[in-house]
């Protein structure tokens, strides 16, 4: 077989084998809208035309405006130091670590950042990341059809609507079959999420108990940054625990590159997807550090391997490990008390609006406004608030309800104007 | 070169009879060609297999295979000792290192398998 590029004539081959006509066919499932009206590109334009045209764009964006929106992604403060650290060349250009032998320090820092996974977690073993929060829920779920040989799946509905939607979209061809519950009967897993995605905390340790009484495993979503206050998924006896990293230290960047964190039991290491990075010690007794568990893994287990991720988010994983190590357990900690303090504080004063959560909240709530929700955003927004996110926009709520997260950054004197603008427009 | 007393498969596995049972593991062949043994994935007991069916795995350093039931059965026991002592698959392959025991083999599926002289041969054809 020769590795030209493909002919004309080969591609129509490939098409009639798969039953299509075009390429343009296999993007169908993209909506119309968002799909290139043509290819015929205007002629090229100078540097500074560039810049002036890209300048305009930049500045439709609303990245001055003080936000309340949560739903997944928050708005914490990011260390200065991140960025210079980050940005080192040693790391920022840094290549698959497969040569140990050249890679020392990218795979002493992935390590490190499956350590601090751990011990926040109380889980034995951490992955070196996955792609995101709501693919690491499609990983543990697979993960836990290998493990116990079951395919049915129970979605607690305290899991993000988003990602429900990732899961069934990722499966929608592994003919497993997804239910909406807490029943672990026949189950391969019962998916939770802490906080739910409402921002509702609950205790999951009994429920840990019933899952593994039916031979399932429980999943936990979590919120790392959460875990300052409220008790661990390890502690509450979960198999897998997954979340989006993106609290620790990596910006909201319009969605991504985010930080798929995975961490599990030792018992199931060897059924858990991706890189792994672990120390030992080179023929001269030197503590060094590798990848470990490859047979897992795709470019040797090829089609039976545990998963197709064979990479890692290793920068965003790597500013995580600054954050961590930044705060530390004392700072960590008072991250969460102003996360939870702040919020509390927001809360009690919203009081022309009605609190939909049914248990205590960590840093988000929901709330029935007396109008209209997306209004009351698009109302807000002019006066330099994202005021949350609209609960109908994801069936998750009526139109009139609004999810709003608050974190450290928000000071006492931005909640209280925020709470006196929101009041202002939603009971006009 | 391998015992006589085992029917052999052309991935390698060797299966024997034992007391009513039959014990399977793979030919010292394929535990040198694989290089250390690391790691070994047991099925659970009570698992029904087919013959050909997927029913273990073995790891070395660099390289992972399944292991396929050389013949139909129900799985009773798993070698557990491999479980902290993998190495015992290189050092006796036909011996201490083998994977699991069926109870239930169709004696008639043994018939397509190939006895040690068949596999000597077929080992030295392909290699």
């Amino acid at each position: 077989m020769s590795w030209a590029p493909a002919t004309a004539s080969e591609r129509d081959d490939m098409l009639s084998v798969i039953g299509v006509k075009t390429i343009e066919d296999l993007f169908t499932s993209v909506p119309a809208h968002l799909r290139p009206k043509s290819w015929n590109l205007p002629a090229g334009i100078s540097e500074m035309a560039v810049r002036d045209e890209m300048a305009k764009i930049a500045a439709k964006n609303a990245a001055a405006h003080t936000s309340f929106l949560g739903g997944g992604a928050y708005d914490h403060y990011i260390p200065a130091a991140i960025d210079a650290l980050v940005s080192r060349g040693e790391f920022y250009t840094a290549y698959t670590p497969y040569q140990p032998e050249c890679a020392q320090g990218t795979l002493q820092s992935i390590y490190e950042y499956q350590s601090a996974i751990c011990r926040l977690t109380d889980m034995e073993f951490a992955n070196a990341s996955l792609y995101d929060g709501g693919t690491a829920v499609f990983e543990a779920t697979t993960m836990s059809v290998r493990i116990t040989g079951r395919s049915k799946i129970v979605v607690h509905d305290s899991l993000s609507p988003i990602y429900r939607r990732m899961l069934d979209t990722h499966t929608a061809h592994l003919q497993l079959d997804i239910v909406t519950g807490d029943d672990p009967t026949d189950a391969a897993c019962v998916i939770v999420q802490n906080p739910s995605f409402l921002g509702t905390i609950a205790d999951y340790t009994a429920l840990a108990k019933r899952c593994h009484d039916a031979g399932a495993l429980l999943v936990i979503s979590f919120y790392p940054i959460s875990l300052g206050l409220v008790k661990s998924p390890g502690e509450m006896g979960a198999d897998i625990c997954i979340a989006e990293g993106q609290c620790l230290g990596v910006p909201l960047a319009f969605g991504g590159p985010w930080l798929g964190i995975m961490a599990t039991r030792k018992e199931h290491v060897r059924k858990m997807p991706g890189r792994i990075a672990a120390e030992t010690s080179d023929a001269q007794g030197r503590r060094g550090f590798v990848l470990t568990l490859q047979a897992r893994e795709q470019h040797i287990r090829r089609d039976k391997a545990m998963s197709n991720i064979c990479s890692n988010e290793a920068l965003c994983a790597l500013r995580a490990l600054m954050y961590m190590s930044l705060m530390g357990k004392e700072g960590f900690r008072d991250v969460a008390r102003h996360c939870y303090s702040k919020a509390e504080y927001l809360k009690s004063k919203l009081t022309f609006a009605t609190v939909l959560n049914e248990g205590p909240t960590f840093n988000e709530f929901a709330v029935r406004l007396p109008k209209n929700a997306e209004t009351v955003i698009a109302e807000m927004a002019k006066r330099g608030y994202l005021a949350g996110l609209p609960l109908s926009s994801l069936d998750a709520g009526a139109d009139t309800d609004l999810l709003i997260a608050v974190t450290e950054r928000r000071s006492r004197a931005e909640l209280d104007a925020f709470s006196a603008a929101l009041e202002e427009v939603s009971c006009n | 070169m391998y015992p006589d007393d085992c029917k052999y498969t052309k991935e390698h596995e060797w299966i024997r009879a034992e007391g009513g049972l039959y014990a399977v593991g793979i030919t010292s062949f394929a535990a040198e060609q694989l290089g250390d043994v690391t790691y070994v994935d047991l099925p659970k007991p009570g698992k029904q297999v087919k013959q050909g069916e997927s029913t273990a795995a073995v790891e070395s350093v660099k390289a992972a295979s399944d292991i396929y039931a050389p013949a139909g059965g129900r799985v009773v026991e798993v070698n557990t000792a491999l479980g902290d002592a993998p190495e015992l698959v290189n050092e006796g392959p036909f011996e201490a290192g083998w994977f699991f025991k069926l109870e239930g083999v169709d004696a008639a599926e043994l018939s397509n398998l190939m006895d040690a002289k068949a596999y000597a041969a077929y080992v030295e054809a392909q290699h």
